[in-house]
């Protein structure tokens, strides 16, 4: 076994030549007795010869070496103890399915774990598989893998790699990869002992977010001498910092802007409710919630369609919410207009038994909803700022019901009848509109959004019958902060009440920060009554 | 309901009459069968039955103390359970310090909760609690002076009608969050409990349970009496003016805004007092107490009995928690729908209550 | 400089600084024989101005009418007046020495300006007696009232007062249950058992049949002379029934001014009347 007297240093230089090789004309010297030689001393399962068959397979530039490397690094690699074969087992129908990491076929199927011994690796042998997996990523033809190979290897960067990456460069032809490799040399570099180099490296890393540069430059800055450098290096790192600082206030911004959109979505029900009527619907949280639970039943009623079925809940909601508005408006509140005390308390008990109606009809407990695939995952801006797509459906959607609604509120009939009703009633009524109807159709309306917000919170929370009540005193604190009868008031309300939020979050934690915002809420109506948009004048006063 | 402020002070408010002769009946019967009665006899009333009266009573001062804002200044109180668990806490404190080193983890200095939370110190808003005086005296100020600066910045800037509600409501929401917290200080979720003994009187003991229902009984006859006072006063016909025309009793001079104040924070030391008396008869004072629904309750309980009248306050919170107790035990579900259905039918078909009832009843005889 | 004028301002010494100026038992000046002065007021809401440069002065003891069309600023000027509103610009004095603009409502009320509104309001649960009461002239803070209690002196004043608006027989009837002139003149009772110097009177005589409408017109001259009278009326024939002198507002100033005569002659008047 001649293999075996190589040196450790020979070997890694026989590497990183192979792969210099590869990487410059893929195929073109391989040579396929290394791949073979190399598994032949995996299997031997010897920590020892482990690090060689490694190196050899890794150089071997066959194209099974990285899914043998892969199978390797992931314990998937064994050995049948029948034949002393290497295998790479994958959990089957019945079993493990087997494939043949020399040939890439399969070899037929294991019964249980007994038959097989598995390869095991240690902590070294885990950088080493790394590093020569990063290695074979950059040459692979999917850039995504070149790409994640180059910041595997902006973890660790030796000089082998470094090297590596100058040559792979040259050849590189998608911009986001150079990008990644420029990254990746210069942050080599500036361990050169040539200040020149360093300097010219920090030039190349200014402002740059990946998390290896900001310990790279630390290190630097407690171990160069050279004062240039240093200078430099501080600069550099301050640049960072202030981009880092930039894009968390802009996360903390769009986690304000989503939750204010939520407030929003909750509260411009009642806006219109409570600021158009006059009328204080302490059962609109449970309006949400009715909406709420008409996503999870039009989920139940189609199986297997959890996108369709949650666009086909937006209009379900609205209509089962707004009708039981309309039931609420034409059989109690209408009864009691021109007494707003009242009004409360009869609410507040139509709020109790929708709750209990469904805790009784449904479930005490919380339902599931599912989320469809197109909420989930998120937007990867860069390697500090990412976007969560169920986040941006929420602020997309929230602005989306706003401005329906301001449209229905600015250029319909019933948005002008409504308008006019709130403004002067009796003289509405003078001029032929029918407040009884308007005032049945508005609260419809209002409601109908309620159930219409319930579907966009049965993705972010869970749906059970308190829903409603968690987000009752914060809708009422968007309006009245918002002043009572103005659209926009409520838009602008919810949503600096909810960047507030975030941005106290931080260093107040999350209750001691809605504990903040609901006493400057508090404060904020005393100074200023009528909230940030009053209806101003003399109808107004009094 | 209108004219009962004057009738009420022309015939002497008979229901409240009425009232007061039941309860001076009540509290002298109810120790005498729990006492004296043995166990066996159909007459006799257990502990049990005393504590939960007494607890009742204090329900029933609570409902004086919303009465009085609401039914005679106008001011929907929905932060009312706020001041009533302040009191609680207040008295819960002083029974923790009486724990002294009998809790499970033996800390002479520390009650049980601050031991598992690894506090080495007692939090300063702690000192002085192991004074009976000193807890007392908080028992009042605390709630007091809360609905003293609420109120003195509210009425100022003269937020009225549902706005106030709003945020009265808003008030005690805010107060329970920061009461769920553990670093306030206050045993968090699970509020203060295990209590052993009041001035040196065991608390489980049946004559500490008369004795506390007889100092509830006082308390409510106290309240009462002295919100009587208020409303039979030229006071108390202020207050009706503000509540019916609040910008006119300005113009003839009135400072309507001091008198809301005062008024406002007395009756959260009503409210203070109250849940300082329930909860040695509970034994437990948690965060819920300060929950939006409980004060809410209050307000129900004085819409039922019929509001502006005290004594119908009285009425509709024995009756309702009545109502509660039994429910709750027969068929859980129903509670609610129960306590919704209330709400709704009395501002429907009964806006002023039973009180308003009786009355009518009284006048067609 | 700018500082040590403000300085030497503040320090003067023959001038208690503003905050410990009494603000209590000011009394009235009246030596120039005028009560009220409004000068150069202007109030805007939202843009529309509803009260432009006004300047208007009442003499002690008069009775004097203001007419104007609605939106003229009749009301907007009794809230000032009275505290209500704010002016943007311009001073208020009542006689020679209370700036009207640092007070608030209750202390107006208890220096002396009485208040009618427009609709009646009347505290409807209490008896029309308890009404007098609340309204009479007293110490009005909190625990003084507590403590109230009628003396016969005040007894007495009640009803002197019931007999001028007479209401004697309705005395122990809840005032919600008089008819719409009674709540007139029980509001113009809780007038004068504030004891005003000066009264406001919006729109006394509205809805009210011609019986009322004279002995209401009997009431408010029985007034002047005790007490300077500001009338707000539509109704001419009332207007000229009791006015000696009519102010015309209009668009938030003073178009005219002038015996009943004078006015209804004027041709801008008969303008803002008729054409317009």
């Amino acid at each position: 076994m001649p293999v075996r007297c190589l040196s450790r240093t020979g070997l890694r230089a026989r590497l990183i030549a192979a792969l210099l090789l590869i990487a410059l004309m893929p195929g073109a010297f391989a040579d396929p007795g290394d791949f073979q030689q190399g598994a032949a001393l995996i299997a031997e399962n010897r920590f020892a010869n482990l690090e060689d068959g490694v190196a050899l397979v890794a150089a071997s530039g066959d194209p099974k070496a990285r899914q043998l490397l892969l199978a390797l690094q992931g314990s998937d690699l064994y050995l049948r103890k029948s034949d002393r074969t290497l295998v790479i087992a994958a959990k089957g129908a019945d079993g493990y399915d087997l494939t043949d990491p020399l040939t890439g076929e399969s070899a037929g199927t294991a019964a249980s774990k007994r038959e097989l011994k598995r390869i095991r690796i240690n902590n070294r042998l885990r950088s080493q598989l790394s590093a020569a997996i990063a290695g074979l990523d950059l040459s692979h033809q999917d850039p995504a893998v070149r790409l994640s190979g180059v910041n595997e290897m902006l973890a660790n960067l030796d000089d082998d790699g470094l090297k590596l990456l100058r040559e792979r460069i040259q050849v590189e032809t998608d911009t986001e990869v150079r990008e990644a490799m420029t990254t990746a040399i210069a942050l080599g570099d500036l361990d050169s002992a040539d200040p020149e180099v360093r300097l010219q490296s920090l030039d190349v890393l200014q402002g740059n977010l990946h998390p290896a540069v900001r310990g790279a430059i630390r290190r630097l800055i407690e171990t160069d001498a050279d004062p240039e450098v240093l200078k430099s290096a501080q600069r550099v790192q301050d640049s960072i910092e202030f981009k880092l600082e930039l894009y968390s206030l802009a996360e903390t911004l769009f986690f304000g802007l989503s939750l204010g959109s939520v407030l929003v979505l909750a509260a411009i029900g009642l806006a219109i409710t409570f600021g158009v009527m006059g009328v204080i619907n302490m059962a609109h949280g449970e309006l949400i919630m009715l909406g709420a639970y008409t996503t999870y039943l039009v989920q139940q009623l189609m199986p297997g369609h959890i996108g369709l079925a949650l666009l086909l809940a937006i209009p379900a909601a609205f209509m089962v919410s707004g009708a039981v508005g309309i039931l609420i408006e034409r059989g109690v509140i209408r009864f009691l207009y021109g007494r707003p005390l009242e009004t409360l308390l009869a609410t507040f008990g139509i709020s109790l038994i929708l709750q209990q109606l469904v805790r009784t009809l449904i479930s005490p407990q919380n339902v599931p909803v599912a989320n469809p695939d197109w909420m989930s995952g998120s937007w990867q801006i860069n390697s500090v700022l990412s976007l969560t797509m169920n986040r941006m459906v929420i602020i997309a959607f929230c602005l989306i019901v706003f401005s329906a609604l301001y449209l229905v509120m600015r250029k319909t009939a019933l948005g002008l009848q409504v308008r006019a009703v709130s403004q002067n009633r009796a003289m509405a009524r003078a001029m032929g509109v029918r407040s009884a109807r308007v005032d049945a159709l508005t609260f419809g309306l209002g409601s109908g959004i309620a159930g219409v917000a319930g579907v966009a919170l049965s993705q972010l929370t869970n749906v059970g019958p308190n829903l409603g009540q968690t987000y009752i005193i914060d809708s009422f604190m968007v309006v009245v902060f918002g002043g009572v009868g103005n659209l926009w008031g409520t838009l602008v309300a919810g949503m600096s009440l909810g960047v507030v939020n975030k941005i106290l979050e931080p260093w107040a934690g999350a209750v001691l920060a809605k504990i903040l915002v609901l006493v400057f809420i508090i404060l904020f109506i005393q100074k200023r009554p009528r909230g940030l948009f009053p209806q101003k004048g003399r109808a107004a006063e009094g | 309901m209108r004219s009962d402020i004057q009738t009420g002070r022309l015939q002497l408010d008979r229901g409240g009459q009425i009232f007061l002769i039941l309860l001076a009946v009540t509290t002298l019967l109810v120790p005498i069968l729990n006492l004296a009665v043995p166990t066996d006899s159909p007459l006799h009333v257990s502990t049990f039955t005393v504590t939960l009266l007494g607890k009742y009573l204090t329900y029933a001062l609570l409902a004086v103390a919303v009465d009085l804002v609401w039914g005679y200044l106008g001011i929907l109180s929905l932060g009312h359970g706020a001041f009533f668990a302040l009191g609680g806490y207040a008295m819960g404190m002083y029974l923790m310090r009486q724990i002294g080193d009998r809790g499970v983890y033996g800390n002479p200095d520390l009650p049980d909760f601050m031991v598992f939370l690894n506090w080495h110190e007692l939090p300063w808003f702690w000192h002085g609690f192991d004074q009976f005086w000193f807890s007392a005296l908080m028992v009042v100020l605390v709630p007091g002076v809360l609905a003293f600066v609420f109120g003195w910045l509210t009425f100022r800037s003269r937020v009225t009608g549902v706005y106030l509600s709003i945020i009265t409501q808003a008030l005690t929401y805010a107060l329970m969050l920061a009461f769920f917290r553990n670093e306030m200080g206050f045993g968090g979720n699970n509020g203060l409990t295990d209590f052993k003994d009041l001035l040196g009187f065991d608390l489980q003991s049946d004559a500490t349970r008369i004795g506390l229902f007889i100092a509830s009984a006082l308390a409510l006859a106290g309240g009462y009496l002295a919100c009587r006072y208020l409303v039979n006063s030229k006071l108390g016909r202020v207050a009706v003016a503000i509540r019916d025309a609040e910008s006119r009793t300005r113009f003839i001079g009135y400072r309507v805004e001091q008198v809301k104040l005062w008024i406002f924070a007395f009756s959260a030391v009503l409210a203070g007092i109250a849940g300082a008396l329930y909860v040695p008869q509970v034994g437990i004072i948690n965060p819920g107490e300060f929950s939006p629904l409980n004060s809410i309750e209050i307000v129900v309980w004085v819409a039922i009995g019929g509001r502006a009248t005290l004594y119908g306050a009285v009425l509709g919170a024995l009756l309702v928690n009545y109502g509660k107790t039994y429910l709750t035990g027969v068929m859980p579900d129903a509670w609610l729908f129960a306590l919704g259905g209330l709400f709704v039918l009395v501002t429907l078909f009964l806006p002023q209550g039973i009180a308003g009832l009786l009355r009518r009843k009284g006048a067609a005889a | 400089m700018k500082t040590l004028d403000t300085l030497r301002t503040t320090m003067r010494r023959d001038q208690v600084w503003d905050f410990m100026r009494p603000k209590q038992g000011l009394e009235l000046d009246m030596s120039h024989g005028t009560i009220l002065y409004l000068e150069d007021i202007s109030v805007t809401f939202d843009g529309f101005r509803a009260i432009d440069h006004l300047n208007l002065y009442i003499d002690a003891g008069e009775l004097r009418c203001i007419i104007g069309p609605n939106g003229a600023g009749k009301t907007t000027m009794m809230d000032i007046i009275t505290g209500k509103t704010r002016p943007d610009t311009g001073t208020a004095w009542f006689g020679q020495t209370i700036d009207l603009l640092r007070l608030s409502e209750p202390e107006i009320a208890s220096l002396g300006i009485g208040r009618k509104f427009q609709k009646p309001t009347v505290f409807e649960p209490l008896s029309v007696m308890e009404n007098l009461e609340l309204a009479m002239a007293a110490d009005k803070r909190v625990w003084p009232t507590l403590r109230a209690r009628l003396t016969a002196e005040q007894r007495t004043r009640i009803d002197e007062v019931l007999e001028t608006i007479g209401l004697q027989k309705h005395r122990a009837q809840r005032a919600g249950a008089l008819s719409h002139g009674q709540k007139q003149w029980l509001e113009i009772g809780m007038l004068l058992m504030q004891d005003p110097y000066l009264l406001l009177v919006d729109e006394p005589v509205a809805g009210m049949t011609h019986q009322e409408m004279d002995r209401t017109a009997e009431l408010l001259k029985s007034l002047a002379g005790k007490h300077s009278v500001v009338v707000v009326e539509h109704d001419m024939d009332f207007v000229r029934s009791i006015a000696n002198k009519v102010t015309v507002l209009h668009q938030g100033s003073v178009l005219a001014e002038g015996t009943m005569d004078e006015v209804q002659n004027d041709p801008r008047v008969i303008e803002v009347y008729l054409g317009g």
